[in-house]
């Protein structure tokens, strides 16, 4: 009698030791969980506030004058980021030209035109192209495009309209191969496979009912993208942009590779430029001065700013996107 | 009755070649995509292919002029995704798991994951320069570590990411059965939850090294390079795609040639990696 019920207490005591084992465990584990998530937001935080104190230097130098001034000396101690600036919105706007149209029509064209049998295979090598690493584009850019470019399009195009008063400042000058332009170029290149994965999946949220609506009342292809697909996806397709453009803004080494590395800002866009990134990347490891380096983080400092400001309306538009499509 | 018939067709005609000029466009728009991948494939293989030998792996990063490989360059690339990968990972997949698991619908886990997102599309280079205030500037010192922490701030997003996604294909009614036997939610995520969601969570990890293998910038004022072979993660150490960038950019032809043979390690394994990702996400999913 006693045997037993000694064996049925440690038995039952063994149980508790196990619960509370198990459930101390689970709010360590939990804990461990939320930790990790804080984590995220503390590297975020950091990430600001680490710029904000390397930039110091520099702003009590510069002061917010930094951002309008285009003086560039390293050996004068004197720095401003207009060039940089200049040159990193205009790569972006370049790219986004180029990128936005035939990024969407990519995606319609997966989405709606492309036979079932190539729409995997054709999607896949779309999204490989989006897993090539930057600096392929930027030695592909530097040793194959950059030549290409400036003997069968910079030469001509310069010696065509090198007498017509508008274009022939903005596409005039030498034909170096590298600069603003080129740049704009391989960034398109790069956010092209972006875009047109974002827009993909923004345009499968359209229900198939409205499609076929549209289609029933005799609609073309053409006429269910312009009139139904597309302001259906809107919101989501702007998105999608913004999120290329804030990769586009913040790119370096495809930029770095073949911007060209000038300071100055000059009115052609095939003169040799630079951006924040790149100026960053070519200049940092050089720099010996305290204010050089604070400068260059500040420089850092300014980038971040746009690329977030870009990044947060970008995400915001793609939330509601996805509320709508009721996720 | 006729004119308005006539009118109907050139209508017609009308609207089927605006069709016909939208589906040309788009279609030319899929091709102009697909030839920048033909492009930039074709000349890797073209001018890398002989640069690759079995010296590319046995050898350091030469001098100008010398014959040489990149075996320091591919073991400090090695070394730090790795490391950023040990690290990155299990910060990871707890706030991802965290995410899904334990605050869902609350305000905290909207703005972690929107915070996330930030980092997520965070340049790489502003990355390197968070590490550097961080690590480098107080200790005077380029290192390995510091490169391998560079690439850890970028694994982590990731890894949250696609945690979270693939968490919440797992069915509830998994996690319901296994509470109604009594399971603590630890126990419940271990067992259940990750186990279901493993190919998944595995597919992040694949991602997130294909993402580091190719980065550059964020290496450039953490890790630095070294011309020889080391190990030493309290060092600066050597990169693929650091050398690729030093060597390419350089005046020296036998060096672009090897820059070259780097650029297509790089792209293959990413590419690799890529197809691998995508294969067990697709068996995730179902």
């Amino acid at each position: 009698m006693t045997d037993i019920s000694l064996s049925d207490t440690s038995v039952h005591l063994t149980r508790a030791a196990t619960a509370r084992k198990a459930g101390g465990g689970d709010s360590r584990f939990r804990y461990t969980a939320l930790g990790a998530a804080l984590l995220v937001l503390l590297i975020f935080a950091g990430v600001f506030v680490s710029l904000i104190a390397g930039s110091t230097l520099a702003f009590k130098a510069f002061g917010f004058g930094f951002i309008t001034s285009q003086a560039w000396s390293p050996t004068r101690e004197v720095f401003g980021a207009l060039g940089p600036i200049y040159g990193t919105l205009v790569t972006s706007v370049i790219a986004m030209a180029i990128a936005l149209p035939v990024g969407i029509g990519i995606a319609i064209f997966l989405t709606e035109l492309c036979p079932r049998m190539l729409r995997r295979p054709v999607g896949i090598a779309i999204e490989l192209l989006a897993g090539i690493p930057s600096i392929i584009y930027g030695i592909w850019g530097l040793f194959v495009f950059a030549p290409w470019f400036q003997e069968h399009v910079q030469t001509p195009v310069i010696n065509a309209l090198g007498d017509v008063p508008v274009l022939g400042t903005l596409f005039g000058g030498a034909s170096y191969g590298i600069g603003i332009f080129t740049a704009g170029l391989i960034l398109s290149i790069m956010i092209l496979p972006f875009i047109s994965a974002v827009t993909r999946d923004v345009l499968e949220t359209v229900p198939n009912v409205l499609k076929e609506a549209s289609y029933g009342l005799g609609s073309t292809q053409w006429e269910v993208m312009k009139k139904v697909a597309v302001p259906f996806s809107r919101v989501g397709i702007v998105g999608g942009a913004m999120l290329a453009l804030g990769r586009a803004l913040g790119e370096t080494m495809a930029v770095t590779f073949v911007i060209g590395n000038a300071h100055r800002i000059a009115p052609s866009l095939f003169a040799p430029g630079t951006s924040i990134s790149a100026t960053i990347a070519n200049e940092f490891s050089e720099a010996t001065s305290d204010l050089y380096v604070s400068s260059l983080i500040y420089l850092g400092l300014v980038l971040y700013a746009i690329t977030f400001i870009v990044l947060v309306f970008a995400l915001l538009l793609l939330r509601s996107m996805e509320r709508k499509a009721g996720k | 009755m006729s004119s308005s018939g006539l009118a109907n067709s050139t209508l017609y005609l009308r609207r089927r070649i605006a069709n016909g000029v939208f589906i040309a466009l788009s279609l030319g728009a899929a091709v102009f995509g697909l030839i920048w991948l033909t492009f930039i494939l074709y000349a890797l293989l073209k001018n890398g292919i002989a640069a690759l030998s079995p010296t590319l792996f046995t050898e350091a990063t030469p001098p100008p002029g010398s014959k040489g490989g990149l075996s320091n360059a591919i073991v400090g690339s090695v070394v730090m995704s790795l490391g950023a990968v040990a690290l990155g990972t299990p910060i990871g997949l707890f706030a991802g798991t965290y995410l899904a698991e334990y605050a869902r619908y609350g305000r905290l886990a909207f703005i972690v994951r929107f915070v996330n997102d930030i980092l997520l599309s965070t340049p790489s280079i502003i990355t390197g320069l968070f590490v550097y205030e961080l690590v480098v500037a107080p200790f005077h010192r380029f290192s390995g570590i510091a490169g391998a922490l560079a690439l850890t701030v970028i694994v982590i997003p990731v890894v949250v990411r696609t945690t979270e996604n693939m968490l919440l294909l797992v069915p509830n009614g998994l996690r319901e059965a296994a509470f109604a036997l009594g399971a603590p939610q630890n126990f419940v995520i271990k067992s259940v939850t990750w186990k279901a969601a493993q190919a998944g969570i595995v597919t992040g990890v694949l991602l997130a090294v294909a993402r580091i293998l190719g980065e550059t910038a964020p290496l450039l004022f953490t890790a630095l390079t070294n011309n020889f072979m080391s190990w030493d993660v309290t060092k600066p150490i050597a990169s693929l795609p650091y050398v690729i960038y030093q060597f390419a950019t350089g005046p020296y032809e036998d060096l672009h040639t090897l820059a070259w043979g780097g650029a297509i390690l790089v792209t293959a394994t990413v590419l690799v990696l890529s197809i691998l990702a995508r294969m067990l996400e697709k068996k995730q999913r179902n």
